[in-house]
């Protein structure tokens, strides 16, 4: 079965890079394996036949999110890497708790009689504009005004920022200017 | 083999561990926000995959939708802040980090 086949290789690509994101000790390298692990997981959208939001997963994390997180990783570039100090005392802790988190929703997966049908894809592009404009209108307004706020915010945060000294002594610095030029 | 609803969930959950290891060992603040964003696609794959098997309906889309814009959003803001805490302290590492100001 070639769909069989096509789900396996997805599955692959959305998941073994997602073991090299958690497990690389290079963050370079985390990140551009995130890249597959991204497109594995539009590549199951498209299989689940959503492709409206395969298309958005594209645009939005390969070409907006994942573009920030290696600017930010090339920027903050520590230059002698990232050491392994402490070790075990965070691995296993989180290793049990991630083991344990996976153990309970396997369980689950596998115990719940799942009878659900597959239905049949269809373009979704066309209903999902018009539930943006009927039922949901109310969140996409919000969601709109959130994504606004957290613009400013991140514009707000990433401005170089003076302290109340700085402004303190280029205020100092401005009215001797203004005295020398006026002398 | 018939692909099915339970190996959708279970790509999910390995995504979702994974994501939660990430979170918890790593100590670049980056690499935190990579295992976060890990786990937001884990929970957009079972929306659409409930979507399509369970609901037959729009609904777990447009979810999965506004789940992809938070995240935009999540990761603009928490990328200013790593900016500005190496801009600040000169590390990026979450666990060197205790204050918000210098």
């Amino acid at each position: 079965m070639t769909g069989d086949l096509i789900f396996i290789l997805l599955a692959l690509l959305t998941v073994v890079p997602a073991i090299w994101v958690v497990f690389s000790p290079n963050i370079v390298h985390a990140g551009f394996a995130l890249l597959f692990t991204l497109l594995g997981a539009a590549g199951l959208y498209a299989y689940l036949g959503a492709d409206f939001i395969a298309i958005t997963q594209l645009m939005v994390y390969v070409g907006g999110v994942l573009v920030l997180v290696l600017f930010t990783v090339m920027m903050t570039r520590i230059p002698h890497g990232e050491k392994r100090k402490g070790g075990l005392d965070r691995y296993v802790p989180a290793a049990v708790f991630a083991a344990l988190v996976f153990a309970v929703l396997y369980k689950v997966i596998t115990a719940v009689e799942w009878n659900g049908t597959f239905m049949a894809p269809e373009a979704t592009v066309a209903e999902i504009g018009a539930n943006l404009m009927t039922n949901y209108i109310f969140p996409f307004e919000y969601v709109s005004l959130v994504l606004l706020a957290a613009m400013i915010g991140a514009a707000i945060l990433i401005r170089e920022s003076k302290t109340r000294d700085d402004h303190a002594e280029d205020e100092a610095a401005e009215t001797t200017e203004n005295a020398e030029v006026q002398s | 083999m018939n692909v099915g609803l339970p190996h959708f969930l279970t790509i999910s959950a390995v995504l979702f561990s994974l994501g939660l290891f990430a979170v918890m060992s790593r100590r670049n603040a980056v690499g935190i926000l990579m295992g976060v964003e890990l786990m937001l696609n884990a929970a957009n794959i079972n929306f659409v995959a409930f979507s399509r098997y369970v609901e037959h309906s729009i609904n777990g889309q447009m979810m999965a939708a506004f789940v992809i814009v938070l995240a935009a959003a999540e990761a603009a803001v928490a990328l200013a802040i790593v900016l500005a805490m190496y801009r600040n302290f000169g590390t990026v590492h979450a666990d060197t980090v205790q204050s918000l100001k210098r």
